[in-house]
């Protein structure tokens, strides 16, 4: 039984193998055939033309994240309810009211991002 | 579609929802109040359990059986009576956020929909809901870097173990066509010889879910994150999720997996070994109380898998006789830690016991009891305990795992027995603050029936002996 099955997974290795043996190639090539001479100015970080104005790994406000964790969560909300929406018709009252419950959770989970104050930029 | 049977799990997720608008909305402190709606909750939820049917629902994702009630009710008494313990002393360090209650009430949710699993994606379900609180809590101090530190390490190899077993399932189901339990149980109890998919997937489950019971060699996490995490959300860490986790376990193994039996075993005996001579040995050098008692419990998880390892129906009634003595033990010895303050500093080294036989002389013989049960002292309960497992593992011929448990019994006995002398025979070093009255009512609770376990054991052995029959089926 394991052997069908494994063979129908053969496709993949294949891809797996050319896609490894393309990105060694490049990166070797590159590495083996190509003049490599490199300067302060070709190191640098490159940033539109322009001379980099400050090191790229500054610290970000801890707000963003909380925004962009915000958000994640809503946007999810949103991707569940599409295939919902469109397939209404068939999965009946069990189908709505799962999706209100679910929707009920993040009511709850709102409610207390509001009133912690997460929503205040300041 | 049979919802009122998942009962216990709907009023509990509910009243979550519930107390977690009611502790925000208001503009004042609501931590006592939304812990005492907590521990309501626990309680209905548990009267629900008591009164559960038997039968399957959500299309066969979901059981309730004896076994699922009988760790059910376990769970919520412990998880009730370590939120108790840790009312105080969150008060105590500055912790008092009304969050605390409501990660605990969601972590105990997690392990009751994982305890009735009946398929491997509710199982893991039900270990997700359980792992992300866990995370949380654990950082829940998180202006100290030490519990900061013990929250993402917990979070890393948390989430490692989780993708391990993930990984495991998607093997299983792969390989055996199914994810039900009931379904999986028939495939490989057959007599067709099972495929190495499915062995390399049930390895890997094996494999998280000894992360979650912190088994050697996977164990690595746990003293760090005892010591790193504060007291009173350890004590819920080293007693009520310890059950969860030994429920997945046996569930998992005894259940889909019991016809594999020969596969599985190996890697069992294993790791019961291995922990029982690592707790053993790795514990007499610890000064930190809470890193002994974290070493105590790999010690007691080798006890616990020596039970499941030998697979007969005595081994399991042994576990699950050890799964709620160890409960007793393991939260009795924590509310002396968690009342471990002098001056108003929490204090956690075994010396900061020094002369407590004198100085509160009901605590320190508390803290003896609980030493001398986890030592395995006859005619405390932790020596029945040990009995109930070691007895199934001599008479199936597991020589070796029974030799070696009563050799680190022995062993383990030093560490267990030092603390009692630093507390009644090495000089005071101040007294402790007054214990609070939480902790009073744990102690008196936990040390009564590690005391008086043998007086009557007998309605704690037919709860487990129902258990197990409704597990091997």
């Amino acid at each position: 039984m394991t052997q069908p099955l494994l063979a129908q997974y053969f496709p993949i290795l294949v891809f797996l193998g050319i896609a490894g043996g393309i990105a060694l190639a490049m990166v070797g090539g590159s590495i083996l055939l190509a003049r490599q001479k490199p300067d302060a100015e070709k190191l640098s970080a490159y940033e539109c033309g322009f001379a980099p104005f400050d090191d790229t790994r500054r610290r970000f406000d801890v707000r963003f994240y909380l925004v962009a964790i915000l958000f994640i969560i809503f946007d999810l909300e949103v991707a569940f309810l599409f295939p919902w929406a469109v397939t209404l018709g068939d999965i009946g009252w069990l189908g709505f009211f799962s999706m209100m419950g679910f929707l009920f959770v993040l009511t709850v989970g709102f409610i207390y991002e509001w009133r912690k104050g997460a929503l205040d930029w300041e | 579609m049979n919802w009122t049977l998942a009962l216990p799990e709907l009023v509990l997720a509910l009243s979550g929802l519930a107390i977690l608008v009611a502790g925000v909305l208001p503009r004042r402190d609501m931590t006592f109040p939304c812990t005492m709606m907590v521990l309501g909750a626990f309680l209905l939820s548990g009267a629900f359990v008591l009164t559960q049917p038997d039968g399957m629902g959500f299309g066969g994702q979901y059981i309730s059986d004896a076994f699922a009630r009988f760790m059910k009710v376990l769970v919520l008494a412990g998880a009730a009576l370590a939120l108790l313990l840790a009312l105080d002393w969150n008060r105590a360090e500055g912790l008092s956020r009304f969050e605390y209650p409501v990660l605990v009430l969601f972590a105990t949710l997690g392990m009751m929909v994982m305890i009735s699993a009946n398929d491997l994606m509710s199982l893991y379900l039900g270990l997700e809901l359980l792992s992300l609180p866990l995370y949380v809590m654990a950082a829940f101090h998180r202006d100290n870097a030490r519990s900061s530190e013990a929250g993402l390490k917990y979070f890393v190899l948390g989430a490692l173990s989780s993708g391990l077993m993930l990984y495991g399932m998607s093997l299983v189901y792969g390989f055996a066509g199914t994810t039900n339990f009931a379904q999986l149980a028939q495939v490989l109890g057959g007599t067709a010889p099972i495929s190495a998919g499915v062995v390399v997937g049930i390895v890997f489950i094996i494999t998280g879910l000894c992360f979650k019971v912190a088994a050697v060699p996977f164990h690595m996490w746990t003293p760090d994150v005892y010591e790193g995490a504060p007291t009173s959300v350890v004590a819920y860490f080293a007693t009520a999720t310890k059950v969860g986790a030994i429920a997945a376990i046996v569930r998992v193994l005894a259940g889909p997996f019991g016809g594999a039996v020969d596969q599985w075993q190996q890697v069992i005996v294993l790791a019961s070994i291995a922990s029982m001579i690592l707790g053993a040995f790795a514990a007499i050098g610890q000064t930190n109380i809470k890193r002994l008692m974290a070493y105590s419990w790999i010690s007691h998880t080798g006890f616990v898998l020596m039970g499941l390892a030998v697979g007969t129906e005595a081994g399991l009634r042994g576990v699950l006789i050890y799964t709620p003595i160890y409960l007793m033990m393991s939260l009795g010895a924590f509310s002396v830690l968690v009342a471990m303050r002098r001056n108003g500093h929490a204090v956690e080294n075994i010396q900061d016991l020094a002369g407590l036989g004198r100085t509160d002389p009901a605590m320190a013989l508390g803290m003896a009891i609980f030493m001398f049960a986890m030592a395995g002292i006859p005619p405390l309960s932790g020596f029945f305990a040990k009995l109930y497992v070691l007895l199934p593992a001599v008479e199936a011929g597991f020589w070796l795992m029974a030799v070696v448990a009563v050799l680190s019994s022995v062993v383990s006995a030093y560490y267990y027995l030092r603390v009692v002398k630093v507390m009644y025979f090495d000089a005071s070093t101040g007294a402790l603050d007054a214990r609070p009255s939480g902790v009073s009512f744990v102690l008196a609770g936990t040390g009564l029936f590690t005391m008086f376990f043998f007086l009557m054991p007998a309605p704690l052995l037919a709860a487990a002996r129902q258990a197990v029959a409704a597990l091997i089926g």
